[in-house]
Formats: C-alpha cells, structure tokens, sequence
C-alpha cells in the first residue's frame, strides 16, 4: 500500500486510425486509487512517518539507546530530565527509581510493542478470518457454533477476559499477547462472515462455482480477496489496541514483567513515584499515546482511502 | 374507514414488538449457559491452589487441606462441580467467597453501586459533552473548531487511560492539591450508606461538607473513565450530523426558511442519534473495561477492582459469579438499546 509505484507517463491520445476508437479507457488498479487518495490525507501521512519512525527505532533500538535497558546507576536514582534543575544530558529523559536510563527503557520499549502489535494482530486476523470465512461460507451448525462462542466472548468487557486468560496461562508478555489476541477474534470473525455472505452471492462466485472450484478455492481465493479491505483497516485500528490494552495488563502487572522494559510495566513501577518524580510516570504513556495515536490516524486514513463506504 | 384501518396496522405493529422481545430473550438463555461453561472453565484451569492461598503464610497440615477442599466441594469432578454451580445459580445463588466466605452476589451487590455510580458519572459526563462537541463540529465542518475537536477526540481514542489518571493526581492532588488521591469519601466522614451510592448518602445524611467531599473523590475517577466514550460518542455524532445534513429533507426545511437551529435541533438531532445510540449501548459494555483500571488508579472500592483482587487471589467463586453477572448486564443493555431503536426509530419498529 505504501510503496510509491512509479507514475506511467499519461497515455497521448493517439489521433489516427480508427482501429483505436474501440480502446477502452485505463482504469487506475484499485491499491493505486487507495494511494493517491491516502496521500492527499496529510494527517495520516504524518501518522505513517511517526510509525515508520517508531519502527526504524525499534529495529535500531541496540544502536539509537545510549544505554542498556537494565543498567542500573546507583549513584543517580530518580535524576530528573536535562532541562530541569538537578538533571544533566547523561539522562536525557531522567532515571527511574533503579537508576535505569528512561530513554534507552522507552526505546527497547518500542522494540516490544511493535513485536507485540505484530503478533496480536497476526494471530488474530489468522485465526479470525479463518473462522470468519467457515461460518460465512458453510452456515449451518458451523456457523451457529462460532458465532455463538463469539457473542459469549463479546458479552465478556474484553479487558476483563483478557485479565482471566493470562491468569489462566500465567502473567508475562507472551501470554498477554496470545490474551490479547484472543479478545480481539470475534471482531475479525464477525467482520469477515458479514462480508464473505455478501460475496458469496455475487454472479462472479457463481461463475467460479460452475467452472469447477472446490470450496477452498472458493474460500480463499476467489471471495477472500474481496473481503480484504475492511480487514486490512481493522489490523491498523487492531493494532493500536494491542498496544494499548498490552500496557494495560503489563499496568496490572499481568503483562511483561520486571525488568523488562515494556511500557506499561515501566508504568506500573513507576506508580508510587507518581507525586515526587513526574517524568518516571509521564514518558512511558506518553510513548503509548504517541504510538497509538499515529496507528489510529493512520487507520482513519486506510479507512477513507480503501473503503468509501465505511467514510465517516 | 381510515380509523378501522390505522386500529388494524397499529395492532399488527403491537404484535410483532412484543414477539421480538420475548424472543431476543428466549435468545439469552444459550448464551448465558455458554457463559456459565466458558467462565467454569476458564476460572477452574487457572492454576494454584485455592486453600493454600487460603491457608496463607503459615501453611496448612495435609489432612486439613483435603478437609478443607472436601468442605468446598473442590475434591470433586469438573462436570460434577459445574452440575452443582448450575444447579445453586437456578436457585439464585452464586457461591460463597473463598477469602471473606461472603456470599458472592452480595458482595457484588454491595460494590456494584460504586462502580454504578461512577459508570453513571462518565457516561453522563461523555453523553452531554460529546453529542453538542459532536454537533458542533459537523455544523462548522472544516473550521478551527472542527479540527479541534477531532483532533482532541482521536488524542482522547488513543490515551491509555491509566496514565491518564495518574497524569490528572500528578497535577490537581500533587501539584494543586484540589483532589484527593483515592478512596470515596474521606475518613473524617463516617455515615450510613442505605443507597451505596456515596452522592445520594452523603446527602442524605445531613452531614455538613460530606457531600461536596464525595464529590471532589468522584471527579478525576470520573473524568479518566468519561474520556474514551466521550471521544467515541464526539466522533460518532459529527460523522453521523454530516451525514444526515445531506440529506433531501434537511433541504426542504432550509427551504421551508426555518431557522438553523430548529433544523438542527428537531430535524437533524433526531435521525442523527440512531447510529449514536448503538455507540452510547456498545460504550457501556466497554466502560466495564475503563472501570477495571480506573478503580485499580483510584482505589476505588468497585466492581472492577474487585475482580482483579479475585484474579490475584484465584477466589473461583467470586470470579465466576462476577463474570457471569457483568455478562449478563452488558447482554440486557444491549437488549435496551435494542428496543430503544424502535422508540427512536419509528421505520425500524414498523419493519419487525
């Protein structure tokens, strides 16, 4: 979606013959119409430099950090940032209570997050839309089941359903992913069923019926690739969440656990600091909110761009 | 002749309403026996051993342990204890806390009202501030107040409400020391709680300031749970508003040379809330979510915090019986809302 393909100069309209009149006009290819109405967003344009951004930190995160993640400096606990009164450009963001450098734990930190948005979301937009395609294209019991199972997991507060689920497996990141992902199956599964029971009715999925197609074929390659837009704008907005409730439960100490830099746990350590040192509890979230934010806008613009329905 | 027939139609629109209740509540009871075996299930694999986190520090004697597990029913197969967890909630009765061996619906019973309380707070807090920022923002689309608003609402969407919190008690009780840091009520109050909800019976009790004290511990827990549906329902009207404003009616009033407000107000709002209605219905099964962590920020004693402390202590009871009561909550009010589409909507009443 966001590679610049380069421009084909303009056809010259070539003034001969008649054997052109019957030419028909170029149609620009779907994913280059989303581009060019993507880019003219410049909010989301903003959104994607801040993500590429965060990911070239946190590919980089080893190089960029001034230090380790876990080093501790006894002789400077709780330093406050370089611009206020005590602080020095050896920390530039301060130092925790353990004397770790903020900076370098915010900047691995990225490194986490982004691994735990990837996971979450391919995990759940596999499974999703494997159970999506199931009960949307063979109804029946099939259908009943999962959609069943879905409605009792979207009765459950999702926070809440992940707090059991990682109780389950046992806290730490891993398991906070796999909870996380979970929670968020039902929405691709209802979001891939609604649209595969629209397509499946079209006259295109009746021709590759009559020509022969298995249901697999059916499946996944002629109505699957119809239902992709949607899905690819719930992945962005997904992610954002990922992120989000992973500093939640590492927040309630069932996510990452110490030392582990990970956002919402840093949070959740830095809590009993919270009136005598500020900028152990403002950059984490300020790094959450920063992130979720440009996934969020990013989203938004997808969303405009791939799906003119969806235009709110 | 035309009375016979408008008698007839609004017979036949009686009908099917009725039909449609029962039904979505016929609809229910699967559900909810699917809930009952997912949340068995779930709480019974989560591991450790609930009587020795019972028995605490100093240990328990192995014959006591089987006593004590044989007392509670845990020695038994899952499908015998899942038998009996079914039978009990037919009759009401959700079990007993393993830590305070409380029964598990009142001790829900009396925290519910706290989070009620405050769950109520933010949704009002969201309701009435974000519909007219929503408004206002679809009217003057593309102004500096549109932008704004959108702008604050995506930030509001995205803020990880926890650091919130603790952002707000960094500068009102830290910096400006205007609000207390957690709890109710403070303790220098003490008085009866008939309601449980502390508004009401700080009020009722006659106590001078106690009201206004409950008050200021309301406001920050309050606002940290209002912002995330307060940016939903702010986006959700505007879109909805723009929407609605294009449409061939809203032209006709223009034309009829009614004023823009009334447009606005009577014509536009109306159709407007549909869409926002199911948003208002889907934010209160997530503010369960919000309430879990804005209660842990601010001690708050609720539901949600509740919950999290029976995790910690794998109280099977509680976290059964909890989970089961707040799913069966969030199903009612979207049942609510459900129905509230046909009061709101009158094509959709008639079309069922």
């Amino acid at each position: 979606m966001t590679q610049v393909t380069p421009q084909p100069p303009a056809a010259v309209p070539e003034i001969d013959d008649g054997a052109t009149i019957e030419r028909t006009p170029q149609r620009p290819s779907p994913l280059r119409d989303a581009w060019r109405s993507f880019r003219r967003n410049r909010a989301a344009l903003i959104g994607m430099v801040i993500i590429a951004l965060i990911i070239v930190i946190a590919c980089l995160a080893n190089v960029v950090a001034p230090y380790s993640p876990v080093a501790q400096f006894r002789d400077s606990v709780l330093t406050p940032p370089f611009w206020q009164d005590g602080g020095s450009l050896r920390f530039v963001l301060g130092t925790d209570d353990l004397g770790r450098d903020i900076l370098s734990r915010l900047i691995h930190g990225a490194r986490l997050s982004m691994t735990i948005g990837v996971i979450v979301v391919s995990l759940s937009l596999g499974i999703g839309v494997l159970l999506g395609l199931l009960a949307g294209f063979l109804r029946g019991w099939i259908d009943t089941v999962i959609m069943r199972l879905m409605d009792i997991m979207l009765s459950i507060p999702s926070l809440l359903l992940a707090v059991v689920v990682v109780a389950v497996l046992g806290p730490g990141l891993f398991n906070a992913m796999l909870a996380i992902a979970v929670v968020y199956l039902p929405h691709y599964v209802r979001l891939t069923r609604s649209s595969v029971i629209t397509e499946r009715e079209r006259e295109y999925v009746m021709a590759s019926r009559l020509a022969g197609a298995g249901v697999f074929r059916l499946m996944f390659i002629t109505i699957l690739p119809n239902c992709l837009a949607p899905l690819i704008v719930q992945a962005t907005l997904s992610f954002s969440n990922a992120v989000l409730d992973a500093a939640a439960l590492g927040f309630l100490g069932l996510g990452a656990q110490p030392p582990t830099p990970e956002w919402g746990s840093m949070l959740a350590d830095a809590r009993q600091y919270v009136l005598q040192a500020w900028w152990v509890v403002t950059f984490p979230g300020l790094a959450v909110l920063i992130t979720v934010l440009a996934f969020n806008i990013m989203g938004d613009g997808l969303r405009d761009a791939l799906d003119p329905r969806l235009k709110r | 002749m035309l009375l016979a027939g408008t008698d007839y139609t609004f017979a036949v629109a009686e009908t099917p309403m009725l039909s449609f209740v029962f039904r979505k509540l016929l609809m229910l009871i699967p559900t909810l026996l699917g809930i009952t075996l997912v949340t068995f299930t779930l709480v019974h694999l989560i591991p450790g051993d609930p009587v020795a986190i019972m028995a605490g520090e100093r240990g328990i004697s192995a014959e006591r342990h089987a006593e004590v597990m044989a007392e509670l029913g845990l020695d038994r197969p899952m499908w015998e204890q899942y038998l009996s967890f079914l039978g009990n909630l037919a009759h009401g009765d959700l079990g007993h806390s393993l830590i305070s061996s409380n029964p598990v619906l009142d001790e829900f019973m009396s925290l519910f009202p706290a989070t009620l309380e405050l769950g109520f707070c933010a949704m009002l807090l969201a309701v009435c501030l974000g519909i007219p920022l929503g408004v206002i923002a679809g009217i003057k689309r593309g102004s500096i107040i549109d932008h704004t608003v959108m702008g604050t609402s995506l930030t509001g969407y995205s803020m990880p409400i926890f650091w919130w919190g603790l952002l707000l008690i960094i500068f009102f009780s830290g910096i400006l020391g205007w609000t207390p840091v957690s709890g109710r009520l403070s303790s220098s109050y003490w008085i009866d709680t008939p309601t449980g909800f502390m508004l009401i019976d700080t009020l009722l009790s006659g106590e001078p300031g106690a009201f206004a004290d409950a008050l200021r511990h309301l406001i920050l827990p309050t606002i940290v749970l209002a912002t995330i549906p307060l940016a939903v329902i702010a986006r959700m009207t505007r879109s909805s508003i723009l929407e609605v404003l294009g449409e061939d009616y809203i032209r006709t009033a223009r034309a009829k040379g009614l004023s823009p407000w009334r447009i606005i107000a009577i014509h536009a709002l109306r159709n407007a809330m549909i869409p926002v209605t199911t948003v208002i219905g889907l934010q209160i099964g997530l503010l369960f979510s919000g309430a879990i962590l804005t209660e842990t920020i601010f001690s708050w004693p609720g539901i949600g915090k509740w919950l999290i402390d029976a995790v910690g202590r794998r109280d099977y009871p509680s976290l059964q019986g909890g989970i089961l009561l707040i799913a069966l909550i969030v199903m009612m009010v979207n049942l609510i809302v459900d129905l509230l589409y046909g009061l709101i909507n009158p094509r959709i009443r008639n079309s069922r």
